[in-house]
């Protein structure tokens, strides 16, 4: 579904990412884990769109989407959470998911002033999708609290529910874990596999804790310094010498502090 | 009795000033209250406003275009026009731009458009500006009686824009805009085309404020340069949303009320100082309306109506309970 070509991307002197290719499959959770600073959410922010690649191509159902800006990409299916809770604050967790569907009658400036009816249906079903995925996330108690007020992992869910009201081909989740409690992170887990196998939804995730990722992807993706180090089952990377060292040091990996 | 009589037109005089400042409360509120837009230039097309209907419904003189005694509504619907494409010209310029930025630019563009005034008499008659503006229904009335039809006209129009910045922000459109305000980047990956929606608030915004511009021109009957002073129109219309609340079109309304009435009563203690003080008056009311902006941030820290989520219509229907099978 996602293909990246030769990817190269340059932060001033430091280059981030070098020359990584790979493909996320359709209808698959894919896993791209790797120590800090491997360059895996500048992987995530070249297929959103955020950073421009210094070099190389990213494919999106088979269509070149390098030039195309993140709105754009949005627009396509492709729809994204970030590390950091990027939560619309001063909106209600309710119209923090009612805004991230599309709404092409009522986001018109023009019928908004003067033909109020011409939105009234549309913007009833997404009242509708909004409200089910709400109980969905089991958010639905604090539904018209301001999503500023939430704490850190209601955050991280209001970022999946906006995800998710895009009707997305593809999610991207960077590190959707990262700051829930156990008992929370498993039932996402649930949630994610089930959206995977009820609604056929594509995921790639960005994840340091490898049981979990263990537990939900069938294909995971390494990257390390800035570069793709192996890929494989879970179970084939875990024991892969490289990845090891990428983990715990020595050899060619090892940080230079 | 004629103190009496005099003391109600003081206070008719204050509420036509208070409609035109509720005016530029509100456009400012839909450029910064819901679009998060630092516009720091309000004086500029407060003055594109002005000058442009106060020439398009002027008569025929040789002192600077015009002659084409339009009547006043298309004077400012001109004004309205005029304004707007300059914001979208700007627009083009300067969206891109964080919040700060943005308001050095607009700080930079109403200066330049100031200069410009000033110094293009072909147009506007440079500093000794355009005279015998007409005002609404001018040839009917005169004087007094004048004020209070001004008044009407003044704070419909008001109640018009307030209707617009209602619908504006109790809509999908006026949602996602408050999205990007709050964060751009995840309004951008849930596909909002984040420099449309700045563009269209921009340019309504400015829009509007090119309307206060031309009431106040119609309103004074006399336009010239130092009617286009920062102070008077930029700050305190700033003052005025951050006290009144922003991101709520009553609390836009409330402040511009507010804060310009305080305005006029420092204007009234300050008369009454020794001739040694007079010539401070003027940084004595600066100091005191920045004393109430500050306490009112202390205690109100949204303003004193603060932004309120619209209501959703669809409540009571999702909140019945599925019919039993």
């Amino acid at each position: 579904m996602i293909r990246l070509e030769g990817i190269c991307v340059d932060f001033g002197g430091l280059r981030a990412i070098d020359h990584v290719s790979f493909d996320v499959g359709a209808g698959a959770i894919t896993g791209l884990i790797g120590p800090n600073g491997a360059g895996k959410t500048t992987a995530f922010n070249v297929i959103a769109g955020a950073v421009r690649p210094t070099a190389g191509r990213v494919l999106f159902d088979g269509e070149d989407i390098t030039g195309l800006k993140p709105y754009q990409r949005a627009q396509r299916g492709l729809a994204r959470t970030f590390q950091i809770p990027h939560e619309f604050y001063r909106l209600t967790v309710l119209e923090n998911l009612m805004a991230a569907a599309s709404a092409p009658e009522g986001e018109n400036v023009f019928n908004v002033v003067f033909r109020r009816r011409s939105f009234g249906a549309e913007e009833r079903a997404i009242y509708d999708h909004a409200r089910e995925t709400i109980r969905f996330l089991e958010l639905d108690h604090v539904r018209d609290e301001k999503a500023g007020n939430l704490s850190g992992g209601q955050k991280k869910l209001v970022e999946l529910g906006r995800a998710l009201m895009r009707d997305p081909k593809i999610i991207l989740l960077d590190e959707i874990g990262a700051g829930i409690n156990r008992t929370l992170l498993s039932k996402l887990a649930d949630k994610i596999s089930a959206l995977n196998e009820e609604k056929g939804l594509t995921f790639c995730l960005i994840e340091h804790d490898l049981d979990y990722v263990s537990r939900l992807c069938s294909h995971v993706l390494v990257m390390a310094q800035g570069e793709l180090l192996t890929e494989g089952t879970v179970d084939a990377v875990r024991n892969d010498e490289r990845v090891i060292e990428a983990y715990f040091g020595g050899g060619k990996y090892e940080a230079h502090l | 009795m004629t103190e009496l009589s005099g003391l109600f037109f003081y206070l008719v005089s204050v509420l036509i000033a208070g409609g035109i400042y509720a005016l530029l409360c509100l456009a400012l509120n839909i450029q910064w209250g819901m679009g998060g837009l630092f516009n720091a230039g309000i004086v500029g097309f407060f003055a594109i406003g002005a000058y442009t209907s106060a020439i398009l419904t002027t008569p025929e003189t040789a002192k600077h275009l015009g002659g084409f005694e339009l009547p006043i509504f298309a004077g400012l619907i001109g004004a309205a026009i005029i304004a707007g494409v300059t914001g979208w010209a700007v627009a083009r310029i300067c969206v891109r731009l964080k919040s700060d930025y943005l308001a050095m630019a607009s700080i930079g563009i109403a200066e330049i458009l100031r200069l410009v005034i000033v110094n293009e008499s072909w147009l506007t008659n440079g500093s000794l500006g355009i005279s015998g503006i007409p005002r609404p229904f001018g040839e009917y009335t005169a004087g007094r009686p004048a004020d209070l039809v001004f008044l009407a006209y003044v704070w419909l129009i008001v109640l018009i824009v307030y209707l617009v910045a209602t619908r504006l922000y109790n809509s999908p459109w006026g949602r996602s805009l408050r999205a990007i305000r709050d964060n751009e980047a995840s309004a951008a990956a849930a596909g909002k085309n984040v420099e449309r929606f700045r563009t269209q608030t921009f340019v309504i915004g400015c829009a509007f404020m090119g309307v206060a511009g031309a009431l106040s021109a119609h309103y004074f009957r006399f336009l010239s340069p130092s009617a286009t002073d920062p102070l008077l129109v930029t700050f305190l219309v700033w003052v005025m949303l951050m006290a009144g609340g922003s991101g709520n079109n009553r609390g836009a309304i409330v402040g511009a009320l507010g804060i310009w009435a305080l305005w006029s009563v420092t204007e009234i203690f300050t008369n009454r100082l020794p001739p040694e003080w007079a010539t401070r008056s003027s940084f004595i009311r600066m100091l005191l309306v920045g004393l109430l902006l500050q306490y009112v941030l202390q205690k109100f820290r949204a303003g004193i109506l603060p932004e309120k989520s619209p209501p959703l219509h669809f409540e009571d229907e999702a909140e019945r309970p599925a019919p039993e099978k």
